[in-house]
């Protein structure tokens, strides 16, 4: 089964889980900006977690069928169309041989997860199918999709019939929101910064700045000040951490970040909620920052993930 | 020497063991590092050694924090003697100055020394690689000679080649792949660092001894 790019306007990737076992020689995780939606792409196309799905940001894609075929489609800021039809998100669908599938950006929210039954299968690199637009490999030959791109996929797991409309319920997603208030657990260089500081991260809006991609998010509104210096001997870094450098503009890691950075981290977003940060869409969202403990961030994260068990087969 | 253990998010875990550049606290890095990686830790995703940290990758949906760090603290005892064992030694030929090496006369003057002696300085000490990181396979490697000591670039290059050596401050590095860059530029090897179709996409590991060897 195969999906063909017809039209695109927005940014659209080929990711799986992330290229993991090689961050040490300094090769980026990648992977999903809202790992919640890709898990729930796949788990509603019968796939194992881990298959490879398009990802799609900033702006509209169409795709062809070229056979019969189950897609899911997941995510937060896109409209769905199927032929002739409006469908809602986070469903899977039926989907012929000769049909269009047109996925049409919202003014809120950011990213949308397209899983096809079997899953995208391109050559892997690194043990991996997400695509490292810096260092060109991963995915589609390292870029973005384009025009009359075909993808594609593996065997589906079960019949088409039995893996169409399937559904996640509402209650099981994360609080997806235009002005999230998203976890953070302190630390390890929180007394880098001077106490004003932290109250002022804990307590003032942030909205992501427009010069954000798959790297890293900057944030603007209040800057934080370092007692001393602003830098550190570099370290390991992890997606949601939250970087300070000198000029006090919080910059939070994302799917595509370095594997180590040498700027201060006042903190790192919980897991949980690095899929309603990840939806923040630049200059528009306001974001406000709580304090949570690695326990209740861990608890949080295992119920959200649990979630993914309550996808509804309909007759 | 025992580490601090601290959590960076509900997901990583940071192992400090000092907080300088120094090549004893980062042979513990590496330890720590192996004895992870021999260990099969259900749960444990992968490590990433620093020049002073070891950061840990786990999957908080199959071991806690506590849990995590239970196990890396039972680790802690054998570090000393995976310490001391001898790292791998790679060599790397490099043609010094030239195109690919533009600044070896600059960085020869601002070091009031000759070329000669630069390229001797500099081929002459046996590296550590400290950490690998910025692009993919780049290997931080220390510490250079105090004589030949460098700042970086004012404004750093927007396009240096893959396979050339560079000096700045206290380290020598090798540009993995085509990349921005802000440190002097001496000389270039013909070796692949990093190619991600090969079954061994890496030249360098965390933890090798490197050993430049002049090229004429």
């Amino acid at each position: 089964m195969a999906l063909e790019v017809i039209e695109v306007s927005g940014f659209a990737t080929i990711q799986d889980s992330g290229r993991t076992g090689w961050r040490r020689f300094g090769v980026p995780a990648s992977g999903p900006m809202d790992a919640f939606a890709f898990r729930a792409a796949n788990a509603l196309a019968g796939n194992t977690p881990d298959e490879a799905v398009i990802e799609i940001g900033l702006g509209d894609v169409t795709f062809r069928a070229l056979h019969d075929c189950i897609v899911a489609v997941a995510g937060v800021g896109y409209a769905l169309s199927i032929y002739i039809w409006d469908f809602p998100l986070w469903s899977s669908y039926y989907v012929r041989a000769g049909w269009t599938i047109r996925l049409n950006k919202l003014d809120s929210c950011m990213w949308a997860y397209l899983a096809i039954s079997g899953g995208v299968q391109t050559q892997p690199m690194l043990g991996s199918r997400s695509t490292y637009l810096r260092g060109h490999f991963g995915g589609r030959d390292g870029r973005q999709l384009q025009v009359d791109d075909v993808l594609k996929s593996g065997n589906p797991s079960r019949s088409l019939n039995e893996l169409a409309a399937r559904t996640l319920p509402a209650e099981a997603l994360p609080a997806y929101s235009d002005n999230p208030t998203v976890d953070v657990i302190m630390g390890p260089q929180e007394k880098y910064f001077i106490n004003e500081s932290i109250a002022t991260f804990m307590s003032q809006e942030y909205t992501v700045s427009n010069t954000s991609d798959r790297m890293g998010y900057r944030l603007d509104g209040a800057a934080l000040r370092h007692r001393g210096k602003a830098e550190l001997i570099s370290e390991g870094i992890t997606m949601g951490a939250i970087q300070i450098p000198s000029n006090g503009q919080p910059i939070v890691m994302m799917a595509d970040c370095p594997t180590t950075g040498g700027y201060p981290k006042i903190g790192t977003v919980a897991s949980a909620d690095l899929p309603l940060f990840a939806q923040c869409v630049p200059n528009k969202s306001k974001i406000r920052f709580r304090e949570t403990t690695v326990a209740k961030a861990q608890n949080k994260y295992r119920a959200l993930m649990d979630g993914l068990d309550k996808i509804v087969e309909s007759d | 020497m025992k580490p601090r253990i601290v959590p960076l998010g509900d997901s990583s875990v940071l192992v400090q063991f000092g907080d300088e550049i120094d090549l004893t606290i980062n042979q513990c890095v590496h330890a720590l590092a192996n004895l992870i990686a021999n260990s099969l830790f259900n749960g444990v995703i992968e490590t990433v050694p620093a020049y002073t940290t070891l950061l840990v990758h786990y999957d908080p949906l199959m071991l806690s924090f506590t849990q995590l760090k239970d196990h890396l603290r039972a680790q802690i005892p054998q570090i000393e003697e995976i310490r001391s064992q001898k790292p791998r030694l790679v060599e790397v030929p490099v043609i010094y100055g030239g195109e690919l090496g533009p600044d070896l006369e600059f960085v020869a003057s601002h070091c009031d020394l000759r070329v000669e002696d630069v390229i001797r300085i500099h081929s002459e000490k046996i590296y550590t690689v400290y950490m690998m990181g910025f692009t993919p396979g780049f290997p931080y490697m220390g510490k250079l000679d105090d004589a030949i000591i460098m700042p970086r670039l004012e404004t750093p290059r927007t396009r240096v080649p893959a396979g050339t050596v560079a000096i700045a401050c206290s380290q020598t590095g090798i540009y993995s792949i085509e990349s921005p860059g802000g440190w002097q530029l001496i000389g270039w090897t013909p070796l692949k660092l990093f190619d991600p179709a090969s079954e061994s996409p890496f030249l360098f590991s965390p933890g090798d001894e490197v050993k430049f060897i002049v090229e004429k």
